[in-house]
């Protein structure tokens, strides 16, 4: 087959500048988004999350301008996530240029959310972003369990039921993160995202764990990932987006290299 | 002044497709001199005078199509066609066509002669493996006649799709590219002065930034 499987570099952004460090070999000022973006676009990303976890509302007006500002030199689809809770902030953010939202805490408050926003934007541009957390014992089926709060407070919702859920409510897309992998740098939780990816018809992004190009190739491989997504290991410059896409290649994935 | 009028009917991420235009535009002024004024407008005679038309679209055809038809958008868009170059992108280029069967099927504009149609649940490639719906990301588009909009552009480069339906043409000689994604779709549509495309130009990077700046030079017809 032809679709290529998608890199997606992630920024955190706080108050309009990228945290949780950027560190490129040759740019001094490694947090700005716009020039994290059109680098990132330059090396061949396939697109580009922006998370923006700036708590006060006052200074989101600040994240509006930058996702502009990206949205005015990057021309690859542009997903934005953090604090999207109505209709209006989706709207805002695709006035700004985004070509996606995804939608976290507001869905699992209020599910029928999500079928609104498809109703209204249309389901290519509502991404549901799941935040799953293995909760089964040993000698136990596996099964995770939604989390929000990063990871600290359970839902008591199941994942997979959960996930089928947003896709008929209308999500595009599911960007899955495991919280038991998040930051460790030890892959991706391969066998969740593979229940996932069998259970619903939409792409699903992979989150959360990668630490080495291997970990990327696995979640397309074993994980059934449709996309992979990745920040610490493109940000501190261990990895170009073109090594990992060389990396994937040579395992016979199929990749954008042009 | 190359004046460029994206029409706005309240459907589409209008503003990646600006954006992506007066991006190309600066090149475009910086090389030839010619400069690029891009305006986003529903107004009839602000499109009719602009020196070529965008079309845009996303989201579901029948709430496209309802907005198209509230605002009388059809008969801007027949006119536009017949005196200057129009560039319809994704569910734009989908309401070009006769029918769709997306919402128990919506009427299209019919000015082109084609159906659009559902992908499919049970969607899989040649090796049986099953393909997500969407259609999303990056795939190869195999162009299939020689037109100015693919200047610049080889040939199977990837664009960005994002798609659940796919369009089907009577007229074959129309088909300006193809891609295959669980069946061959139609990619990209030449017919007179309309260019037409399924992926989305304004975020395929490079090759679609190639193409949007042909848009710019290309003079209509001729594909």
């Amino acid at each position: 087959m032809a679709l290529a499987k998608r890199i997606i570099p992630c920024l955190d952004c706080d108050r309009g500048r990228v945290v949780k460090g950027v560190k490129f070999v040759d740019i001094r000022d490694a947090g700005d988004p716009v020039e994290v973006s059109r680098r990132y676009c330059d090396a061949g990303a396939d697109e580009i999350t922006f998370l923006d976890i700036t708590a006060s509302h006052e200074v989101r007006a600040t994240t509006v301008d930058t996702v502009r500002a990206i949205a005015g030199e990057v021309f690859i689809p542009l997903t934005v996530g953090g604090g999207i809770r109505t209709l209006e902030d989706i709207r805002t953010m695709l006035n700004a240029g985004a070509d996606k939202v995804s939608i976290n805490t507001a869905a699992v408050q209020n599910p029928d959310f999500v079928r609104e926003a498809a109703e209204r934007f249309g389901s290519q541009c509502i991404v549901v972003a799941v935040d799953a957390k293995r909760v089964s014992v040993e000698d136990e089926s596996l099964r995770w369990e939604i989390f929000t709060h990063g990871g600290r407070k359970s839902t008591g919702v199941e994942v997979i039921d959960w996930a089928r859920r947003m896709v008929r409510y209308g999500a595009g897309e599911i960007l899955l993160t495991s919280m038991d992998r998040d930051g460790t740098k030890m892959g991706f939780d391969l066998k969740l995202n593979k229940a996932v990816s069998d259970a619903v018809n939409v792409p699903i992004i992979a989150s959360g764990g990668v630490g080495n190009l291997d970990h990327l190739a696995s979640g397309v491989l074993q994980g059934a990932a449709d996309a992979v997504l990745a920040a610490s290991i493109f940000h501190f410059g261990e990895y170009t987006i073109h090594e990992a896409k060389a990396h994937m290649a040579a395992q016979g994935i199929e990749v954008r290299l042009e | 002044m190359n004046q460029v009028a994206v029409i706005d009917y309240g459907m589409g991420n209008l503003h990646s497709v600006a954006k992506a235009i007066e991006h190309v535009g600066v090149d475009l002024a910086n090389e030839s001199g010619q400069t690029t004024e891009v305006v986003i407008t529903s107004e009839p005679a602000r499109i009719a005078a602009a020196d070529r038309v965008i079309f845009p679209g996303v989201g579901a055809i029948r709430d496209c199509m309802a907005e198209i038809n509230r605002l009388d958008v059809g008969p801007i868009v027949a006119s536009a066609i017949k005196t200057k170059p129009v560039l319809a992108i994704c569910v734009g280029m989908q309401a070009l066509m006769t029918h769709s069967e997306e919402n128990d099927g919506v009427d299209c504009l019919g000015l082109l002669s084609g159906r659009v149609q559902f992908f499919g649940e049970d969607l899989r490639d040649e090796n049986g493996e099953r393909l997500k719906v969407p259609h999303m990301g990056w795939n190869r588009v195999t162009q299939a006649s020689e037109h100015p909009l693919w200047q610049g552009v080889a040939d199977n480069s990837r664009f960005y799709f994002v798609h659940s339906y796919y369009v089907t043409m009577d007229e074959t000689d129309q088909i300006a590219g193809r891609s295959v994604y669980g069946r061959e779709i139609v990619a990209a549509i030449s017919a007179g002065n309309i260019f037409a495309t399924q992926f989305h130009p304004e975020k395929s990077q490079h090759a679609g930034l190639t193409l949007l700046r042909n848009f710019l030079t290309w003079n209509g017809a001729g594909g």
